[in-house]
């Protein structure tokens, strides 16, 4: 299974990843790899066969609805690389 | 016996008759830590300070009569184990300077019990990797033989022990990371049932196959540190609500009657003579000690891999979205918004986690998600139901942990696959969210084994109790690597 130049891009693209152009291609040339040895499960017999999204067998968990403490602002804020008074700061979102 | 030399045990019962104390217990600890480092590295951040003021704490604790099984032990932690106030880094350039502003609950249980915390395990990038090769502020060294891997992720956490650098560590296991490096470094390691114990505060890698567990130099150690650690918690709504058995007392040394079911599959082309003798010869004392051993199954075990290398990086590409360098972490500068992002993140996290972040990118992108992430959960089932089938005929498993003993630093870096393959024997455990527990077996030339026991859901007490028989009719615990 190869994967085009064009594809790699566009799941750079898709996964907020910079990649440099000779790291495309050794990215190209590694998933095709990878994805090789994925090709293994295409010869499994999966008719009417569930999905496992997890093994817990729990569903719907939830907690009782009452109001409990949670972090304080200045805590949530601390690690942030940039803040401005009680809110994250980052660069314009709509560009011109 | 030099004090780090200590199972916890005996450390236990030396502070509660007095005569040692976990100050100094602590202080011979982080004299261990400081003389070691420059070889091993495997700390990522030493908390000296924190230690000594835990120790003082403890010894009063202990001196007014209320100690638990672990006050006063100097443990270490997993550095994807968030911890208060504490510098957590994953191993990675992208959280560098992330100081948590709370505990996970594992490390909350550790300090109601009044242990002591020496510092932050080095391993590789967001618990990425097979060697610890992968850790963005450099490998640890395995204490066997310092040219070679520990094992990874939690190389850290296993280096430090078998080195005598902490009585005992946590670690994390999503496809062998507690398991894989226990064998390579010679010591005891737990990957509890999914569920056993609560993630919360654990930097997620894949939510379905992340769990913590303990490392040791003892079967008792390990079941004293997975008594502490388990249990269902709140802020963990996949934690199991189930009570936590008293360990201990299953380590009763007699394991006649029981069935152990040897599994074909995972003694794997390519495996190690040396390491296949071990683990056959210890499959061989468990049946001299009383154990019948049956031949069985699990025909989907050679689908565990590219089914991991699925599902793992799908779940791993949509936690580490996380990491924007929006609200915590670190932020390059770039041209605009989505610039800094992708600049952040292209830069900052290492190959090994950008390659997965793609791969499991591309498994769920549109026009590919039926036939890579759905095709795979179905394949998980079936590896699910060899397991739950092979339940009706034996009470646990026993296999090999990995296929090799420890590998040359380098050796296998350039090629992902290989290194993947590091972990056949312990990624179907994972996927099916059974326990399993790793005892050394012996050394192939003049590196450690382990031999896995694989168990029923919720059952470590099983794996404890027939772990511990074996080890204690061996020496293989009482030996130390020479640093």
């Amino acid at each position: 299974m190869s994967l085009t130049p064009e594809q790699v891009r566009q799941v750079a693209h898709l996964a907020r990843l910079k990649l440099a152009d000779d790291e495309m291609e050794r990215m190209r040339l590694q998933l095709s790899s990878i994805l090789d040895h994925i090709e293994l499960l295409q010869a499994v017999d999966v008719t009417d066969v569930p999905i496992t999204a997890q093994v817990t067998d729990l569903t719907n968990v939830t907690r009782v609805d009452a109001v409990t403490s949670s972090l304080p602002v200045d805590a949530a804020l601390a690690n942030a690389p940039d803040r401005q008074g009680d809110y994250f700061r980052v660069k314009a979102v709509f560009e011109e | 016996m030099a004090l780090h030399e200590l199972t916890i045990a005996e450390a236990r019962a030396q502070l509660d008759r007095g005569e040692i104390t976990s100050v100094q217990l602590t202080e011979a600890l982080l004299e261990r830590i400081s003389a070691l480092e420059p070889t091993l590295h495997s700390y990522l951040t030493q908390t000296p300070e924190l230690a000594l003021q835990q120790a003082q704490a403890a010894d009063e604790r202990i001196k007014a009569g209320n100690a638990s099984s672990l006050t006063g032990i100097p443990l270490g932690i997993k550095d994807v184990i968030v911890t208060k106030d504490v510098r957590t880094t994953c191993g990675s350039k992208v959280l560098e300077n992330w100081v948590p502003p709370y505990d996970a609950t594992v490390v909350s249980k550790l300090n109601e019990a009044g242990t002591v915390t020496l510092g932050k395990l080095n391993m590789d990038e967001f618990a990425m990797g097979s060697s610890n090769e992968n850790s963005a502020f450099g490998g640890t060294r395995n204490p066997w033989d310092t040219e070679r891997v520990p094992g990874g992720s939690s190389g850290g956490s296993a280096a430090a022990v078998a080195a005598g650098q902490a009585f005992g560590t946590l670690g994390t296991d999503t496809g062998g990371s507690i398991r894989q490096p226990a064998a390579l470094c010679g010591i005891v390691g737990l990957k509890p049932t999914y569920g056993r114990v609560s993630r919360y505060g654990l930097v997620a890698f894949a939510s379905s196959l992340d769990q913590c567990g303990p490392f040791a130099r003892t079967v008792e150690d390990v079941a004293l540190l997975l008594e502490t650690i388990a249990g269902h918690d709140p802020k963990d709504s996949t934690s199991a609500n189930l009570p936590v058995p008293d360990y201990r007392a299953s380590l009763t040394g007699d394991i006649r009657g029981l069935k152990v079911g040897v599994p074909s599959e995972y003694f794997v082309e390519g495996m190690e003579p040396g390491v296949e003798k071990a683990v056959r010869t210890a499959i061989e004392q468990i049946k001299d000690l009383g154990a019948e051993i049956v031949e069985v199954s699990l025909p989907h075990t050679k689908y565990a891999l590219p089914v991991y290398y699925i599902i793992a990086p799908a779940e791993c590409s949509t936690n580490l979205a996380r990491f924007d360098g929006v609200r915590y972490g670190v932020r390059l500068e770039g041209k605009g918004l989505f610039d800094e992002i992708e600049s952040t993140r292209g830069q900052l996290f290492g190959a090994e986690v950008r390659r997965r972040i793609m791969l499991g990118t591309y498994a769920l992108s549109s026009g590919y998600y039926d036939a890579y992430y759905r095709r795979a959960q179905q394949v998980r089932t079936l590896i699910r139901r060899d397991f739950q089938e092979v339940w009706s005929k034996v009470d646990l498993l026993a296999a090999p942990t990995s296929p090799t003993v420890a590998f040359k630093i380098g050796e296998k870096t350039d090629d992902p696959v290989a290194m993947y393959l590091s972990d056949v024997c312990t990624l179907p455990i994972n996927l099916a969210g059974v326990p399993g527990l790793v005892v050394p077996c012996g050394f192939s030339d003049n590196l450690p084994t382990g031999l896995q026991l694989i168990g029923k859901p919720f059952d470590e007490a099983t794996l404890l109790r027939v772990g511990h028989a074996y080890e204690q009719n061996n020496t293989w615990y009482k030996q130390h690597p020479s640093l």
